[in-house]
């Protein structure tokens, strides 16, 4: 019966999204339920000299319109979740950020009052009748421009708008030297533009305050609702948190901008408190283009030194990263420990200097996106691979591989030091390219392009073989680095008296699957039937405690702490088999479902266990009753995945338009409980981190306005973008946790893009323009002037 | 000033009072309380809101209820039927065509007015079809692999040479 790990089970939540019987947060209605609409500011810096609400709460079906000098100063603004303090000490300059704005508007779509009305139509039309006086303001939008002296101030106590700055790796004099020293240094000026999540469901939250209780409900569409009610409470609101009950239903996507703490969230909760009636809000897509916390925004400079043989020396970068208008909740982890500490890649470059500078602007808030900063990473130092292959005159293939870290197990070989904080946990680095070479047909390639070239076909093949972190984290160590929250997981499992088990996970799914990938760990490890085991997640009141999911962790993180739990009941469950076994403990095997004492035929099933566990009546002295286990899992390391990336592109000469011929991963991500969904998260992966490259990309306008912020201005990617994926695993175990898994979430998204804009510039650089980069996305008309 | 509608939503006649303004996705979601039918977006371009429109594929979320009155409305929920689930909904399924869900409703509404013009698409002329519909995580690549399925099965042949 031990046999669904491994499978590509189908998934057991599909049923309900099929049939249309999800239970998103907007398709929830409470009994006397309003609606809100917020009023947004249109502009992105702006006094607010006046607001006057008269007409608006004189229309009908408005209950209440509140503006920000309704909410007492006693009401904090949203916090930060991650604290990073300047190189020289200084505290990070965490500036306010309230549920309303009262005196000035930073970035567009800032809220600045909440009309609450019997009906959705009646809060927008009664909201369209709010009154608010402007006083425009200059703005800034670049992060390099933010910390000029003379720019638009965002904040007043901001000096040059800098939030923090930070190093980190080998002394700046060592790495500089180093470069001065190279016999080659491949140099360039990126862009990693900013992306917009759009997770297809727009955010949504219902506040319900019941009176007779006291007692708060918030629905709210969340990657983790634990963590949500606990910010909320303990450092918006002042709520006590065993009032308050947290609830993520399905949730339609999140892709990182769920994992935070919105205004909206306390908002809906506050403001049913006022009018004692639950509150619902959802955006519409275009306050989600504007209020989502964006994705990316790096803009940096890195160099990367070469011997005369070729092996790297040192690698120096500095980067400003937009943070935007406000802190949100994980953002300033994100251009700091999932960026710098990713820099050393797959390669054992001896020399690594990173220098962040994280800027406000008069944007909307930047956070983690997929990947969050080692896309980022990812992009820099593949980019320059490729492109010092290409100046040097060697095969991109052989430049990493005369570079790559030697293959460890980290059991019989230690994990591998790098210079940047990190030691990797396992890796064969070599073996993912292998595989990524013989499915591309590499020589072939190359032959092939040759004879395009000569027929005026510019077909080009760009690489990238990336590493990242995930299975996020040791509480201790990003503790030490600044987070302001533990991010371990806990499960409890729940065998029911006739042995069917409830599992209560802290992990959230969002479209990952872990109803079913969390169910065929429980079935395997007790031996019993998958539909004997039910996933219970997304609520606080179910859940004891959880940090959600992100960063790649649902399994690696929660997964292990579903595990701790069944080893708990494994082992209570063998004293009661033993006493009924009039056997010893050390005498018995548990295998398919049942204790046996071994060398003989004398068994007792996980039922007939559990039934007497809840009812003792022949059970063992001094020992409880109940089957039911919770546990903490607080990971020994993060994990580290890695995988080759090959993307093969032809581009129009006559128009620049770049055609996505074929796209090749190839991805270790550990242990792998159902490549059904492994490979549907690497799929979707590979669709953002190729729309980054391609189609996608935020435009600010130099007066802050988000130029494209709808549908039809943000080239979403569709299907006919994409070729069919081509892709395949290695599989090194992660040595630290129980299953042996790393997590695949993010995997294809943080591999993918500088795979792509390589392919692009090796299709270029091949038909004699040798151009060194192009900014992403990368549209038809930039390629088009890069040729010229 | 509202109208007196009637639609017949999944095979029930169902008479209403709506206004001018209000959309077909809205009577669908908040009147029938079917919310399998989603509204990803202000611009007519997510598809995550298509429902058949008396056997054509239509954004609910442009369309005015009014515009429809006296039309055979099919959503998600009327999909399956007693035996059991559509091929649609079984591909959708079998080739894991689907991650959170949220488009999965309009991709499957899109699929069924593909399939009854076209019975054999290509792969292209899939991902073609499928312009009027977003999907976040997917990649597309199941749902290609799906929508192949549920047209192979629909066919009378196995499915699994679609793959």
């Amino acid at each position: 019966m031990s046999s669904y790990i491994g499978k590509s089970v189908k998934r057991v939540e599909d049923r309900r999204f099929l049939t249309g019987k999800g239970n998103y947060t907007d398709d929830m209605v409470l009994p006397q339920q309003t609606y809100a609409y917020i009023v947004r500011s249109p502009y992105a810096h702006a006094n607010v000299l006046s607001i006057d609400t008269a007409a608006a709460k004189a229309a009908e079906g408005v209950v209440a319109v509140f503006t920000g000098s309704d909410i007492p100063e006693s009401i904090a603004g949203v916090p930060a979740g991650w604290q990073v303090d300047f190189k020289n000490g200084d505290t990070m300059k965490e500036p306010p950020h309230p549920l309303l704005v009262r005196k000035k508007v930073r970035h567009i779509g800032d809220g600045v009052a909440v009309v609450i009305a019997e009906s959705k139509t009646q809060a927008k039309d009664a909201a369209e009748l709010v009154e608010v006086d402007w006083e425009e303001l200059d703005a800034v939008t670049d992060p390099r421009a933010a910390v000029q002296a003379g720019a638009p101030q965002v904040h007043d106590d901001c000096p040059n708008n800098m939030c923090f700055d930070w190093e980190l790796g080998n002394p700046k004099e060592e790495v500089n030297a180093a470069i001065e020293k190279s016999h080659h240094v491949t140099t360039l000026d990126f862009v990693n533009q900013r992306v917009i999540p759009n997770a297809m469901e727009p955010r949504s939250a219902i506040g319900h305050y019941e009176v007779a209780r006291d007692y708060y409900t918030l629905y709210t569409t969340s990657q983790n609702p634990h963590l949500i009610r606990l910010l909320m409470c303990a450092f918006v609101l002042g709520l006590p948190e065993h009032k308050v009950r947290v609830v993520a239903p399905d949730v339609g996507g999140g892709f990182g901008s769920k994992i935070f703490h919105y205004a909206e969230e306390a908002l809906v909760i506050w403001a049913s408190r006022q009018i004692e009636r639950p509150v619902k809000w959802t955006a519409d897509r275009s306050e989600a283009f504007m209020t989502d916390a964006h994705g990316r925004d790096h803009v940096s400079k890195a160099e990367m030194g070469f011997d005369e043989a070729g092996n790297i020396t040192s690698l120096r970068v500095k980067t400003y990263a937009n943070l935007g208008a406000y802190i949100s909740t994980f953002a300033p982890a994100v251009p700091t420990y999932l960026h710098g500490t990713l820099l050393q890649g797959l390669y054992t470059t001896p020399k690594i200097n990173v220098d962040v500078t994280a800027a406000f602007t008069h944007t909307n808030a930047v956070d983690a996106y997929r990947g969050a900063g080692r896309p980022e990473a990812t992009y820099l130092l593949e980019r320059l691979l490729d492109l010092a292959a290409l100046e040097m005159g060697r095969d991109p293939v052989d430049l990493r591989r005369q570079n790559f870290i030697p293959a460890f197990d980290g059991v019989e070989q230690p994990g591998y030091q790098t210079q940047v904080a990190l030691q990797y946990d396992s890796g064969d680095y070599h073996g993912v390219l292998d595989r990524g070479l013989e499915m591309v047909g590499y020589a072939d390639f190359r032959k092939e392009q040759a004879e395009a070239s000569s027929r005026g076909r510019y077909l080009g093949i760009g690489f990238s073989t990336y590493i990242e972190a995930c299975g996020i984290a040791p509480s201790a160590v990003v503790g030490a680095l600044g987070a302001r929250a533990g991010l371990y997981e806990s499960a409890q499992v729940r065998v029911q008296p006739t042995g069917k088990v409830s599992v209560y996970s802290g992990s959230h799914s969002h479209g990952q699957g872990h109803e079913t990938t969390f169910a065929q760990v429980v079935a395997d490890k007790l031996g019993i039937p998958l539909e004997d085991v039910e996933i219970v997640h997304g609520d606080s009141e179910a859940v004891a405690f959880g940090m959600g999911t992100y960063g790649s962790r649902s399994l690696a993180v929660g997964g292990s702490a579903i595990v701790k739990s069944i080893e708990k009941v494994l082992e209570k469950g063998a004293k009661i088999a033993a006493h009924k076994l009039e056997a010893s403990v050390d005498d018995l095997d548990y295998a398919e479902g049942k204790w046996t004492v071994k060398g003989t035929d004398r068994s007792i099933a996980f039922g007939d266990v559990s039934l007497t566990a809840y009812v003792p009546h022949d059970y063992p002295e001094g020992l409880e009753p109940g089957l039911d286990f919770s546990s903490f899992y607080d990971p020994a390391n993060f994990t580290y995945p890695f995988g080759c990336h090959i993307a093969v592109v032809e581009i129009d000469p006559d128009t620049g338009k770049v055609a996505l011929k074929r796209f090749i991963a190839v991805d270790d991500v550990g242990n792998v409980i159902n490549p059904m969904i492994v490979d549907g998260q690497i799929h979707g992966g590979l669709a953002q981190g190729i729309g980054q490259a391609l189609y996608e990309g935020a435009i600010y306008d130099d007066y802050g306005q988000l130029i494209n912020g709808s549908y039809m201005d943000y080239c979403m990617p569709r299907a006919d973008d994409f070729p069919s994926f081509e892709i395949d695993r290695t599989t090194t175990p992660c040595p630290h946790n129980p299953l042996g898994v790393k997590g695949a979430g993010e995997a294809g998204c943080i591999g993918s893009t500088p795979a792509v804009v390589n392919a692009v510039i090796d299709a270029l650089w091949k038909n004699g323009h040798q151009v060194k980069d192009i900014r992403m996305p990368l549209t038809p008309e930039r390629v088009w002037k890069a040729m010229q | 000033m509202s109208y007196k509608i009637t639609l017949d939503v999944n095979g029930k006649k169902r008479q209403m009072d709506v206004e001018a303004r209000e959309l077909l996705v809205d009577v669908l979601r908040e009147k029938c309380r079917l919310t399998g039918t989603h509204i990803g977006c202000d611009t007519s371009s997510c598809g995550a809101c298509v429902v058949e429109v008396d056997g054509l594929s239509v954004k609910s979320c442009t369309t005015t209820a009014v515009q429809v009155d006296g039309s055979s409305i099919l959503t998600v929920e009327g999909l399956a039927s007693k035996e059991g689930m559509h091929p649609i909904q079984e591909g959708f399924k079998e080739e894991h065509g689907l991650q959170c869900g949220f488009c999965t409703p309009g991709m499957m509404m899109t699929t069924k007015d593909l399939l009854a013009k076209n019975p054999n698409p290509s792969e292209q002329e899939i991902r073609e079809a499928l312009e009027g519909n977003f999907c976040r995580c997917t990649g597309y690549h199941n749902i290609v692999r799906a929508i192949q399925y549920a047209a192979a099965k629909m066919r009378g042949e196995s499915p699994a040479s679609a793959a």
